[in-house]
């Protein structure tokens, strides 16, 4: 066969159709694997390079750091950012060390050539630690001391940093217990003293009992804060005790108060086990921790709270009358043009753009909504508004409205693969319409809701424009659940997954710093997202097969 | 037995009862749906409701019986006041007339006044020119109080540079002309006297350090104008100074050396439409508006040419009054105005919309007086017969027009009319400018980039998954493909700035390579498989599994032309393709540019044209298929002749509905672009797109402004959009469907 006849059999054109899909399968599971691989690799303890370094000055220093990126380019690239090469073909090596030790070099990061580096080692003894400011910190050990005077050095300093580290720990997570807790506590119940007598004042309530009361706990509150105000200044105290010497690179000796220190290991000195202990404590503090420096640094906790808390609330909203409307339409209504048309309706409102729900949630919740019953109910609040601003019920609400339509449409596909043999034998033996759809339609098409419900949950997991309308904040005092009561605080605004990413990758300060964590929080959802999805889709598939054989 | 029947009648109501709450409850949630869109309209509606005004009272002049000079209103529209040519200042309530207090300016003994000049309206400031030449500079002040609850407001006036006359002409002639600015640290006059001498005088505020007291520096400069002198106008800034002659010439001085000011220009003849009646600035003052006899209202200003040399120019006229103007009055902060003519009627204008927004009769008799309150919400008018107007007006979003939404407008110091988006700046005086002419540019540019990558790799994927690919393989593909339509685009716009901007960046020449070769080298491993490859080893894979065999050769294939990209790129574009762009082609390039939007929401709609226009070429009828098979014809034969053209209509719907997501997406675009709203088809320039702008601009509107109406007008417009879109997708889908089970 020559090649005329073979492109006239259209051969290579079904292997080009077929290789749509190959491309689309690479860039499904490519997308998929790259975000894993990145925020994966975060957790991992990596290992610190020691090297000296020709500067283009032609200076020599000592570089300690880790090793990020490495990546071809091209002697012209080379040149335009700085260096004295001669434009050819060659290709050079080009690595992204994170120095870290912001404090005292200024940056966290450079870029270095390979050509320049030498001597590159992994010397035992290199210690990674992790601060509450400042970002990580490379370098020697160099002794431990307690209120100034040295009480180890050298070999032995490791151990006793270590324990010494533990009680820093431990007065760490006791001040902050204080702070966030009871202290965050008190303050809420002044601000609701506050609140009371400015709503007895607008009532033009003068009652002295009532004002007497107010005083009278507004003093217990203000006994109860210096209590444990004196109790934090001596904690503070004792937590500020001990202190360490480092050695960094430029060979400079700083003093680390261990006040400052969450954690701190020899990546160089650890064998792969360990590494993957520390890989697993890592994540675990990722998941489980607040955010620290301006959210580039710690855990995302309160954003992974968040979104679940905004979704359950907006499951709870979603499926009753999600439920509700796919009944009507399908067991109710009349069958006929409008019910047709109704159908297209709710179809269309899943492509309508996630921003023009998020506007509508800010026009008509926020404003018009919240405006009012703040005006009607939270008068002595004024001026600042308790639910005429962006917040947790709305965001909700907003995107119970956006899942609205895969709720009936999951929901209304399965009340109609209901066999029509149940719902006849039911009626038939006497059942009304409400007994048969509430025993044996609703139950059989539930698995139908489950998927609707599934992927409702998947997708406000996921969205973020309207969100950033009508609630998502970058860092939230506190979650919107809490010992206060009423308990849950609808009103508050929250952090969410999505908004994390968009606002540490594009708002932070330290892009470079921060992207390994954009990437992990990225990985946490589509993991979650994906998974939900794989759930409602088997969930789909069983009941499909369920409804086979039951018509059968 | 009859607990039976109670409990049938109870099962019954139940029943009934449910129905009719099922119905209530389901109808309900679908009108709530409807609200959506009617809830858009509703904020969107008010930027289109036509203006109005009402007369609340006409009484005879408050206070002196001599000419008014000046007539104003305090930002509560309850006072008025009005100064008259033998120097007493009244204070009246605007509803009735009465006044409310009366102040005498201090003139000398045995002057009188002969020339008066207001400052920009903001301050309330004025000066009157005297007959010896002195002048008396006096503001009128407004303090608010609320005794018991109750607004109250007392007026007083001030004197803001002392109550002693200043004298402004030496030789100590008659001031006939007066134009007067002031701020915290200067006042400018510009004076004309008797013997139309003209000069500037400047004074600067010096505040000695030991003492407390304020010396103010003078500064006079003799200007030259040939003819007599009919009116002077200083900008509120102290840069311009405009001088109109009584047979119609203007000269353009420029005051940025307050030593030695500059004639720029000399504009012979200022108005073609006849004599010029009233000359003001709009609010800003950039703006000239120029009244003439033959009833209209020219907006001038200075625009740069080629040179860089200011020339005042003319920008647009509103010749909509049907009589002789009289008086315009611009409004405090928006580039609107008042017309006043000869015939009692009174026109609202807009010179950035470029429309009237009315123009109604206020009066019998010709207008000789006109204020406007400060937040352009009611109306002063003096009639010949001596009465005084008082209407309240309701205009609250005059800057919106089909033209000025959609059309190109000259704004304020631009050098030609163009198409802006920029709704907000730190300065009062901003002009807003609210095109949405480059926010749907850039929304169809996105759209267009990321359709140009996903149509053809979804629907030949759509193609080929339906038609050739073995059921086992596509029980796999279909559900892989579509699970991305669930990845949150957060996450894509999140790697499409961050990494994959970059990337390409510093890869360009290796994309391309890719793009370029791809096809190339796909044909030719499909070559190689089928003529080079043993036929054992070939017929070792079933038909049907091309795309999986593909898989590895894709990879191989891209990593090469990836590879092969700087070595080109080396040889014909001196290693530097970027550079090669922006140099010899004179094409700009941007990091977050339409080839990474492309890329990211091309990948983002994939899966919903791929999932779409699948269900549509499979359902295609098996028989149409096999009965084109058996009479010969090729699988690709069958497929271009058969399949496609049946299931086109469905390909069609998959099309418009990734391109309805396409057009609504927001974190890709938000992420990846640089969000400017520029017009530009470059494809390495970003772009900001209808739904970005909402996000980026809607949390820091204010509410109820035009600028938060016209953000709605934004969202309404994207869901108009999308939703006839889908409609007529979902439409032709259904027709599709009917048509297929006939077949």
């Amino acid at each position: 066969m020559n090649m005329r006849t073979w492109f006239r059999t259209g051969t290579p054109w079904i292997w080009l159709n077929a290789a749509a899909v190959s491309i689309s399968l690479i860039l499904v599971f490519g997308l998929l694997a790259f975000i894993a691989v990145q925020g994966l690799s975060f957790f991992w303890p990596k290992d610190v390079i020691q090297a000296q370094y020709t500067e283009r000055n032609g200076q020599i220093t000592r570089l300690i750091g880790e090793l990020h990126e490495s990546e071809e380019v091209s002697a012209g690239r080379v040149r335009d950012s700085g260096y004295d090469v001669v434009i050819d073909e060659t290709l050079y090596t080009r690595h992204l060390l994170k120095t870290g030790n912001r404090d005292s070099l200024g940056i966290d990061f450079r870029i270095i050539l390979d050509k320049d580096l030498h001597e590159l080692s992994y010397p035992a003894g290199l210690m990674t630690m992790e601060r509450r400011e400042w970002g990580n910190f490379y370098g020697y050990l160099k002794s431990v001391q307690q209120d100034g005077s040295i009480v180890a050095e050298g070999e032995a300093s490791r151990a006793e940093f270590e324990a010494r580290l533990e009680r820093a720990l431990a007065l760490y997570d006791q001040i902050h217990a204080i702070e966030k807790g009871d202290i965050g506590e008190i303050n809420y119940e002044i601000e609701r003293l506050r609140l009371k007598e400015r709503s007895l004042q607008l009532q033009g309530d003068s009652d002295p009992l009532k004002q007497a009361d107010i005083v009278e706990q507004r003093q217990q509150l203000d006994q109860r804060y210096s209590v444990l105000q004196k109790q934090l200044n001596e904690l503070y105290t004792l937590v500020k005790r001990d202190s360490i010497t480092a050695e960094v690179m430029n060979g400079q000796q700083v003093v680390i108060p261990l006040a400052q220190v969450v954690r701190v290991y020899y990546p160089n000195d650890m064998n792969s086990f360990e590494k993957l202990g520390m890989y697993f404590s890592k994540l675990w503090e990722f998941v489980s921790d607040d955010p620290r420096e301006a959210n580039t640094e710690g855990g995302i906790f309160p954003a992974i709270f968040g979104t679940v808390m905004m979704v359950i609330l907006m499951a709870i909203i979603v499926t009753p009358f999600g439920v509700i409307a796919a009944v009507y339409l399908h067991e109710y209504a009349k069958q006929g043009a409008v019910t047709r048309i109704i159908r297209i309706a709710v179809n269309n409102l899943a492509g309508v753009p996630s921003i023009v729900y998020g506007v509508f949630g800010l026009g008509f919740f926020v404003y018009f909504l919240g405006g009012n019953l703040d005006a009607l109910f939270y008068p002595e609040a004024s001026p600042s508004p308790v639910f005429g601003t962006p917040g947790l019920l709305w965001s909700s609400l907003t995107l119970a409205l956006l899942t609205l339509p895969v709720v009936i449409v999951a929901t209304e596909e399965g009340l109609s693969r209901v066999p029509r043999a149940l719902r006849e034998g039911s009626l038939s033996l006497g059942a009304t319409k409400l007994e048969t759809i509430w025993r044996i339609i609703l139950p059989t098409a539930s698995p139908a809701m489950m998927t609707g419900l599934i992927l409702a949950v998947a997708r406000a997991a996921g969205e973020v424009a309207p969100l950033m309308l009508v609630g998502v904040v970058k860092l939230a005092p506190s979650l919107p659940l809490d010992g206060n009561a009423p308990f849950l605080h609808l009103e508050r605004k929250f952090m969410h997954l999505g908004f994390h990413i968009y606002d540490v990758g594009f708002q932070s300060p330290n892009v470079e710093a921060s992207r390994p964590l954009v990437y992990a929080t990225a990985f946490l959802l589509v993991v979650v997202i994906v998974v939900l999805n794989l759930v409602a889709i088997h969930i789909r598939n069983r009941l499909r097969e369920k409804y086979r054989a039951l018509e059968s | 037995m009859s607990g039976t029947l109670a409990r049938q009648n109870w099962r019954l109501f139940k029943d009934k009862a449910a129905a009719h709450g099922i119905a209530f409850g389901g109808i309900s949630v679908i009108l709530a749906i409807v609200v959506i869109f009617f809830y858009l309209l509703y904020v969107v509606l008010p930027l289109f409701k036509s203006s109005s005004i009402e007369a609340v009272s006409h009484y005879s002049l408050p206070g002196s019986t001599q000419d008014t000079l000046y007539l104003a209103m305090e930002e509560q529209t309850e006072i008025g006041s009005r100064l008259s040519a033998d120097g007493s200042l009244s204070f009246f309530a605007t509803d009735d007339g009465h006044i409310i207090s009366t102040e005498q300016l201090p003139l000398p003994r045995g002057s009188r006044i002969t020339s008066f000049a207001a400052t920009a309206p903001g301050q309330a400031a004025f000066a009157v020119g005297l007959s010896n030449g002195q002048a008396i500079v006096a503001k009128t002040a407004f303090q608010v109080s609320f005794p018991n609850d109750v607004r109250q407001i007392v007026p007083v006036i001030e004197y803001p540079l002392g109550q002693a006359p200043l004298q402004l002409d030496k030789s100590g002639s008659a001031l006939s002309q007066l134009s007067f600015q002031l701020n915290e640290e200067a006042a400018a006059f510009a004076v004309a006297n008797a013997s139309n001498r003209l000069s500037f005088i400047y004074m600067e505020k010096e505040e000695s350090m030991l003492e407390d007291e304020v010396t103010l520096n003078i500064q006079r400069r003799e200007l030259e104008f040939g003819s007599t002198i009919r009116r002077l106008l200083l900008d509120k800034d102290m840069y311009e100074l405009y001088v109109l002659g009584e047979k119609g010439g203007l000269s353009f001085f420029s005051l940025d050396d307050k030593e030695s000011p500059e004639l720029v220009q000399h504009l012979p003849n200022l108005s073609t439409h006849g004599k010029v009646t009233d000359i003001q600035f709009l609010s800003g003052g950039i703006s000239l508006l120029v009244a003439t006899d033959g009833g209209s209202v020219s907006q001038l200003f200075p625009v740069r040419d080629e040179e860089g040399q200011f020339a005042l120019t003319h920008i647009r006229s509103f010749n909509s009054h049907k009589a002789a103007i009289n008086r315009i009055a611009p409004e405090y902060n928006r580039k609107g105005f008042l017309a006043a003519d000869t015939k009692g009627n009174i026109g609202i204008h807009h010179t950035t919309a470029g429309r009237t927004v009315l123009i109604e009769p206020v009066s019998e008799q010709p207008i000789h007086q006109l204020a406007i309150a400060p937040r352009a919400n009611a109306l002063l008018a003096e009639d010949a017969a001596g009465q005084l107007h008082f209407w309240r007006i309701h205009n609250e979003h005059p800057e919106i027009s089909w033209s000025s939404l959609w059309g190109e407008v000259w704004y304020e110091s631009y050098e030609q009319p163009d198409y802006i988006w920029q709704s907000s700046s730190a300065s009062n005086d901003f002009e807003p400018k609210f095109s949405l002419v480059p926010l749907s540019f850039g929304t169809l540019k996105a759209a267009f980039y990321a359709m140009l990558i996903a149509v053809p790799l979804a629907i030949f994927g759509a193609i080929y998954t339906a038609q050739f690919m073995t059921p086992r393989m596509r029980k796999l593909v279909k559900p892989s493909i579509e699970i991305m339509e669930a990845l949150p685009t957060v996450i894509i716009g999140f790697l499409a700035g961050l990494w994959l901007a970059p990337f390409i960046e510093m890869h360009l020449a290796g994309i391309f390579s890719v793009l370029l070769f791809m096809p190339l080298g796909v044909i030719a491993l499909a070559y190689g498989w089928s003529h080079w490859l043993p036929e054992h080893i070939r017929n070792a894979f079933p038909e049907g599994w091309e795309a999986a065999i593909l898989i590895p050769g894709v990879i191989i294939i891209g990593l090469l032309a990836y590879y092969f990209g700087p070595v080109w790129e080396a040889v014909f574009f001196g290693g530097d393709l970027i550079g090669w762009f922006s140099n010899t082609l004179g094409i700009p390039f941007d990091q977050r540019n339409s080839v990474v939007v492309g890329f990211a929401m091309g990948f983002a709609i994939i899966p919903t044209i791929f999932s779409i226009a699948e269900d549509a070429l499979f359902a295609v009828p098996k028989h149409l298929v096999n009965g084109s098979l058996a009479l010969g014809a090729t699988p690709w034969q069958t497929l271009t002749r058969v399949v496609i053209l049946t299931a086109s209509p469905g390909i069609f719907s998959a099309v418009m509905i990734g391109m309805g997501r396409a057009v609504g997406e927001t974190m890709i675009v938000l992420m990846a672009t640089g969000n400017t709203p520029v017009m530009d088809f470059s494809i390495f320039q970003g772009m900001r797109t209808l739904s970005a702008n909402i996000a980026v601009e809607m949390p820091e509107s204010e509410l109820d402004s035009t600028h938060y109406r016209v953000l709605f007008l934004a969202a309404l417009v994207l869901f108009a959009f999308t939703f006839v879109f889908n409609t007529l997708a979902e439409v032709i889908r259904q027709r599709l469907r009917r048509k297929y089970s006939t077949l």
